[in-house]
């Protein structure tokens, strides 16, 4: 049987995108720290600007460094291209300004990063494009709230942060039924455990500060194309399929087939919003997913050994983490990522908020902040900080308790990290 | 632009620019169960820069109605018929794969309407791999799996696109499954049995280019050279370190090399 040798995810991970240096044969991505690109000649400025040849111009729009790690990232997705961008937000909102405007909606699940709740619920209705959210694990409940102009279901891969699982697969058959697109954030679980194109997402976004960065130094984004939606076939999307007069009269589907949309985020959406990734970032980004496989194992591995320590301890009310048997997603979970749900859980101290704040308070080792998918060990309060602009239906709807704290697992020796554990705990009970 | 040829659809796209019959014009042929989108980085080029530019969807393929040709003696026909549905007396064919030998197969039979003639990935005879055509034959996902793997030179696993952002190996993976049943299949297997290079090649009248990728796999660079040979007069380029897919893989070098080679407008 004849093998197609595809390069794999852990090589991809560190040679996708790149080639050594031609002009100095440096092995490391280089720094491309400019702003901009010279001409060859009039000649030649004039067909980038026009999209007759592919290259550099300006480094909102595109960079050398920035472009290794958004190849680099749409190989490990398995997408046809990707955008990287200031930050997730920047990558969620260029998604979305890249396929609807005023007149809109999104039908979202309710349990999401709280930034990202904030922009569906309170932000973009000031643009003319509203929300409907529902439970992330109820496939119908998508269907039922989708109106006619409505231009885009959206989900995360596990829910922040209840971690309840989507069934990526039934929820994009859902928009495909209805000629929409299905987006993922699918920062906590990175290609590393989870692919969702290969479950029928059409568009992923991240926040690459999470997991693939890995290091807590750079906030960032990157928005990945599929390249298997049906512009053309579901004719409600005008972005795509008409003739854009900002570059005199492109179709994106026409001219681009599968890399319409990512085309249409860059050319248009770097171009025009500006949110772009900086070359250094890129570099820091970079450094993270060259470790992305090794990590992810570690982090899981740890996360596993703390998620059983706790299940026992008698100070602790619940816990949630979709590999236990008890979690409402269990079955979902152990099928889709065989090789681990993440890093980040959620479980209650018994004694309330007052003990939580206590628990918090008296850990050494982990980092009280707001942030996750650091190779440092991070805990909070969502309740009162990720989650605070929510009102009590919307917290509710999100499965956020008071007493609920969230942690993500890092890297540490996870004997320092029980015993930590076992300190506060017996703090928050006294 | 939408033409009608034997009472069926037939999709060409024009660069991004109204076509302009008037103008001298060029019309790209693509390769196996791809469609006009994989010369997005050489049409826009010539159209806005004073050429008429058609980029087909041969029958069955992209936006075209269907049935697929079967044949490459067949094809070169019906892309004669293109011409006649868009009003050119004469164009400039540029050729891909297997839309290399039915530009070629075009010239050969109809030498007063071809004025240049370009082949990019050309070799004959074009035998295919055993297990890839019946992979194809039974529209096995190896089939797909190996076109674009062996399609793509090694440094393109790598990556590296001359557009920002873009991971070519995915992008003709998904050219490859939006090909319905057979199509695939039927390509390769035009490519297998046509027997009419030599004299398809003997009989040319036109200036004619081979853009030879130095890493192809497909169309090995010492068979694109011996097919070459065949050719009077022919005018040929190595792009170094690419595969079979050079219009992808190195878009600038094909966009420069077909510049050169086809004459400026006025």
């Amino acid at each position: 049987m004849a093998d197609p040798k595809y390069l794999k995810f852990d090589t991809l991970s560190l040679h996708a995108g790149q080639k050594p240096d031609a002009t100095y044969g440096a092995r490391a991505v280089p720094i491309y720290q400019s702003t901009s690109f010279v001409f060859q000649d009039t000649d030649h400025a004039a067909a980038l600007f026009n999209l007759e040849r592919a290259g550099h111009i300006y480094s909102r729009i595109s960079n050398p460094t920035v472009a290794v790690l958004e190849e680099r990232i749409a190989a490990l997705e398995g997408g046809v291209g990707a955008v990287a961008t200031a930050s997730g937000q920047a990558a969620l909102h260029l998604g979305v300004a890249t396929l609807m405007g005023a007149g809109s909606h999104i039908v979202s699940s309710a349990s999401i990063y709280g930034g990202s709740h904030n922009m569906f619920a309170h932000t973009l209705p000031r643009f003319g494009i509203e929300a409907t959210f529902v439970d992330p694990r109820d496939p119908k409940a998508y269907a039922a709230a989708i109106q006619p102009n409505t231009r885009l279901l959206f989900g995360e891969t596990l829910g922040n942060p209840g971690l309840e699982v989507m069934d990526v697969a039934a929820v994009a058959a859902v928009a495909h039924d209805h000629g929409i697109p299905l987006m993922i954030d699918n920062t906590f679980a990175t290609p590393y455990l989870f692919r969702p194109f290969e479950h029928g997402c059409d568009i992923i976004m991240h926040s690459a500060t999470k997991f693939l960065g890995g290091h807590g130094v750079a906030v960032a984004g990157v928005l990945v194309d599929s390249g298997q939606f049906d512009w053309e076939g579901s004719g409600k999307f005008p972005t795509m399929t008409e003739p854009y007069a900002g570059y005199h009269g492109l179709d994106f589907a026409e001219e681009f087939g599968p890399g319409a949309f990512i085309m249409r985020a860059r050319t248009e959406g770097l171009r025009d919003f500006g949110a772009a990734m900086s070359p250094q970032t890129a570099f820091y980004i970079l450094q993270g997913v060259e470790t992305l496989p090794v990590r992810m194992q570690r982090h899981v591995e740890n996360t596993r050994e703390i998620v059983k320590y706790l299940c026992g301890h008698e100070a602790v009310a619940w816990v949630i983490y979709p590999e236990l048997p008890d979690h409402a997603d269990h079955n979902l979970a152990k099928a889709l990522m065989p090789d681990g749900v993440g890093a980040i859980f959620s479980f209650g101290v018994k004694g309330g908020r007052g003990a939580g704040a206590k628990f918090i308070e008296s850990l050494e080792i982990y980092s009280h902040l707001a942030n996750v998918g650091d190779a440092k060990s991070l805990i909070i309060h969502p309740a009162s900080t990720t989650h605070q602009q929510m009102d009590a239906a919307a917290l509710k709807a999100a499965g956020v308790g008071e007493d609920m704290v969230r942690m993500s697992v890092g890297l540490e020796d996870i004997r320092d990290l029980i015993d930590d554990l076992g300190g506060a705990l017996r703090r928050s009970q006294r | 632009m939408e033409l009608t040829v034997e009472g069926r659809k037939v999709f060409a796209a024009t660069g991004g620019k109204a076509f302009d019959p008037s103008l001298p014009a060029i019309v790209f042929v693509h390769g196996a169960a791809a469609d006009h989108t994989v010369w997005k980085l050489q049409t826009r080029y010539f159209a806005w820069h004073g050429r008429g530019v058609l980029a087909i969807d041969m029958p069955g393929h992209g936006r075209s109605d269907g049935p697929c040709v079967p044949t490459i003696e067949g094809l070169a026909d019906w892309l004669i018929a293109v011409l006649d549905a868009a009003g050119l007396a004469r164009a400039a064919l540029v050729g891909h794969s297997v839309g290399s030998l039915v530009t070629l197969e075009a010239a050969a039979r109809y030498p007063d309407r071809v004025e240049d003639l370009a082949l990019l990935g050309c070799a004959f005879p074009m035998r295919v791999n055993d297990e890839l055509l019946d992979a194809a034959r039974d529209n096995d996902a190896l089939a797909n799996q190996l076109t674009n793997a062996w399609g793509y030179g090694r440094a393109a696993q790598r990556g590296r696109h001359t557009m920002p952002g873009l991971w070519m190996l995915k992008g003709g993976m998904r050219l490859l499954e939006d090909a319905g049943d057979g199509v695939l299949y039927n390509d390769m297997n035009a490519c297998h049995i046509y027997e009419g290079g030599e004299r398809a090649a003997r009989a040319l009248s036109c200036r004619t280019l081979s853009i030879m990728g130095e890493k192809d796999i497909m169309t090995p660079l010492k068979q694109a050279r011996k097919t070459a040979a065949q050719i009077d007069g022919v005018r040929e380029v190595v792009i170094p370190a690419a595969g079979h897919i050079m219009m992808d893989e190195a878009p600038d070098k094909t966009l420069d090399a077909l510049r050169d080679f086809l004459p400026q407008p006025t």
